[in-house]
């Protein structure tokens, strides 16, 4: 059952420049922001900043996009959205960036990226995380991205997760 | 744990105020001094209050953290990666994958290739490393599909709750 294949390529380069401050934040920021009546303040304390600097660079990292979003992480599974797809699609490269982009933009999808085709064993390029309450919301929602971005005629497949193995936000240390 | 997680929510207990900190600030939270003064300010109630609530809905599972998305490779090196096991084989695979800090993610998901984790180290090279590692302890091919292009918008997830209070959101402030 050894399958052999080859599948190392260099990494993008990073999209944008953090510095040194930036990385103690981050690593602050793993954690969550406290729970205090002035959180950024304390963080700043902790790694040598004042409270606007510490507001100065998120506001910074944010509006640069390094920080996708900054706000309240839930739990999709805890709230009842009990099932998630990985719905894996193979779209001609000339139309990538157009459908990417159409599928993207709906919540249900919570990523939404181009990665490398490995073939002859793996021909998709455009990976999706749908969520749903269960497998026939999830469907439903796929459904809905084919009409909605015309995408009748683009093979795909529907992974769903059928056991968590670990799942907790990435570890970043320096 | 998991059945009084499912009956709060069968039971809608969540009550108004947390449903509004879990759907409305997922992305824009304050970037102010007071944030938390800002919130219940927004949600005219006061800030003990925003407080508290967000420490029991991060007790009880439903937020993991308030903190920064970002975006995927901005910071470290990440990337997904399959590995297609025998049936038989899988728990110990797993486990094995599970070992390394660098995994933060990992599922079974339905499909010949049907062992799926998201690696993060600090660089590629650490990246490399571990993929090696974890092909020769595993004796099985690791598919490695590192992000090329990001098209989701993240904002959130609409959690769907029909919130009754329908306050303006101020939008001053991101």
């Amino acid at each position: 059952m050894d399958m052999k294949m080859t599948y190392r390529q260099p990494l993008l380069p990073p999209l944008a420049e953090i510095d040194d401050k930036d990385e103690a934040l981050v690593l602050l920021l793993q954690k969550g922001l406290p729970l205090t009546p002035t959180p950024y303040a304390d963080i700043g304390k902790k790694i040598g900043m004042r409270e606007k600097d510490v507001i100065g660079r998120l506001t910074y990292l944010n509006e640069s996009g390094i920080i996708k979003r900054f706000g309240v992480v839930v739990r999709h599974h805890e709230l009842g959205y009990r099932a998630n797809a990985m719905t894996v699609w193979n779209i001609a490269d000339d139309k990538i960036s157009e459908l990417g982009a159409c599928m993207g933009g709906f919540d249900f999808v919570t990523l939404c990226y181009r990665r490398p085709r490995r073939l002859p064993e793996w021909p998709y390029n455009l990976f999706t995380m749908i969520h749903g309450k269960n497998r026939e919301h999830v469907l439903s929602n796929v459904a809905l991205l084919v009409k909605q971005c015309g995408l009748n005629t683009v093979k795909h497949e529907v992974l769903f997760s059928s056991k968590r193995f670990k799942q907790r936000g990435a570890l970043y240390r320096k | 744990m998991q059945l009084n997680l499912e009956n709060k929510l069968n039971k809608s207990q969540l009550n108004m105020l947390e449903k509004h900190l879990l759907n409305d600030f997922q992305h824009g939270f304050p970037l102010v001094p007071r944030p938390y003064a800002r919130i219940a300010k927004e949600l005219e109630t006061t800030e003990e209050l925003i407080i508290e609530s967000i420490a029991r809905l991060k007790q009880q599972g439903f937020i993991s953290r308030v903190g920064a998305v970002f975006r995927a490779n901005s910071i470290g090196a990440s990337t997904l990666a399959a590995i297609s096991v025998p049936e038989n084989k899988l728990e110990s695979i797993a486990a094995i994958v599970n070992e390394y800090s660098e995994v933060n993610h990992n599922y079974k998901r339905e499909h010949h290739f049907n062992l799926w984790f998201v690696l993060t180290a600090r660089d590629e090279h650490e990246l490399n490393a571990v993929l090696d590692d974890i092909e020769q302890r595993t004796g099985y091919s690791v598919m490695y599909l590192p992000m090329v292009e990001d098209f989701h918008i993240d904002l959130g997830f609409d959690l769907g709750f029909e919130l009754e209070l329908n306050l303006e959101r101020q939008n001053e402030w991101t």
